[in-house]
């Protein structure tokens, strides 16, 4: 269902590799790096391959939040918790529970891949949908931005007023923190 | 030729990374960057679901053209606009929450906060 067919070229698929591979290594030093600093740009790093990978899947507004809300905002705010909160000695180091929570871990990686290389996903392009419908879906996936604005204001309302509600109470809750007693 | 269960296998590993390193990081901090590594694994997951997944609307009527119906191929999205600002207030209280706590007992170690009592 794309509108140019670019995901059958091998220039995507060798992107796709190259920017999987360095999110994974990204992740892995976050949370294998002892210096929390260093963790924290290695997590800044997989935001920004979390964001291309929005754009290969047709989401061009959702890259951009991604990068302006998380690399931008929210590595700043875990910068910024870093530095106020330095423990020079210890640094970051692991708690005893290593070796059965990579038992875990595994075990949960190896259960989720079995599902998902097994389940019968109703693909896209295998749907019997006409043709005048799939013209629809190129167009709407083409030019995304006015259809999130439609689901957010009409079918999704409710949740859309609720994320309203949680953002008020953070702001309630933080000035709530920085209260004098 | 990139399909479907590559994103979703990406996002599960990136998620039990995320895991572990709530289960086992002792720093705070760490922790929550661990919680953030599996907000993403998700939004990959869902958005990727978006694009490849046929919506059920589209399932019930193959030859719907009306906008209320071709726009379902987006939820996933929408759901990832949701996860993104819900995780964002909640790093940011809860980042607050920790700056507090290390003034208050000069230590940012997982270990030393079991009790709520000083």
């Amino acid at each position: 269902m794309s509108p140019s067919g670019i995901e059958q070229s091998g220039v995507f698929t060798a992107v796709w590799w190259i920017v999987a591979v360095m999110s994974v290594i990204a992740a892995i030093l976050v949370v294998h790096l002892t210096d929390i600093l260093k963790a924290a740009l290695a997590l800044v790093g997989v935001f920004l391959g979390v964001a291309v990978f929005f754009v290969m899947l047709n989401a061009e507004l959702l890259a951009a939040i991604q990068v302006l809300i998380y690399a931008g905002a929210i590595s700043i705010l875990i910068i910024f918790a870093v530095l106020l909160t330095r423990d020079i000695q210890q640094g970051n180091p692991s708690n005893k529970l290593r070796v059965p929570a990579l038992l875990l871990v595994g075990i949960l990686l190896a259960v989720l891949v079995f599902v998902v290389l097994n389940s019968e996903w109703g693909l896209l392009r295998e749907a019997q949908l006409a043709q005048e419908t799939q013209a629809r879906v190129a167009e709407v996936y083409s030019n995304s931005t006015p259809g999130i604005a439609r689901l957010l204001l009409r079918d999704f309302v409710l949740p859309f007023e609720m994320v309203s509600v949680v953002l008020f109470a953070a702001v309630v809750g933080a000035l709530a923190l920085l209260r004098e007693r | 030729m990139v399909g479907l269960e590559h994103f979703l296998t990406l996002s599960a590993i990136i998620f039990v990374i995320g895991l572990y390193g709530v289960l086992t990081k002792r720093n705070v901090i760490a922790v929550l960057m661990g919680i953030e590594l599996m907000f993403n694994a998700v939004n990959v997951a869902v958005v990727a679901m978006s694009k490849y997944v046929v919506p059920q609307a589209l399932v019930n009527n193959p030859a719907a053209t009306g906008e209320e119906l071709v726009n379902k191929v987006l939820t996933g999205q929408v759901f990832a606009v949701m996860v993104i600002t819900v995780a964002a207030a909640e790093a940011a209280l809860a980042l607050g929450i920790v700056i507090v706590i290390y003034r208050m007992r000069q230590t940012a170690d997982v270990s030393e906060m079991s009790l709520m009592k000083h």
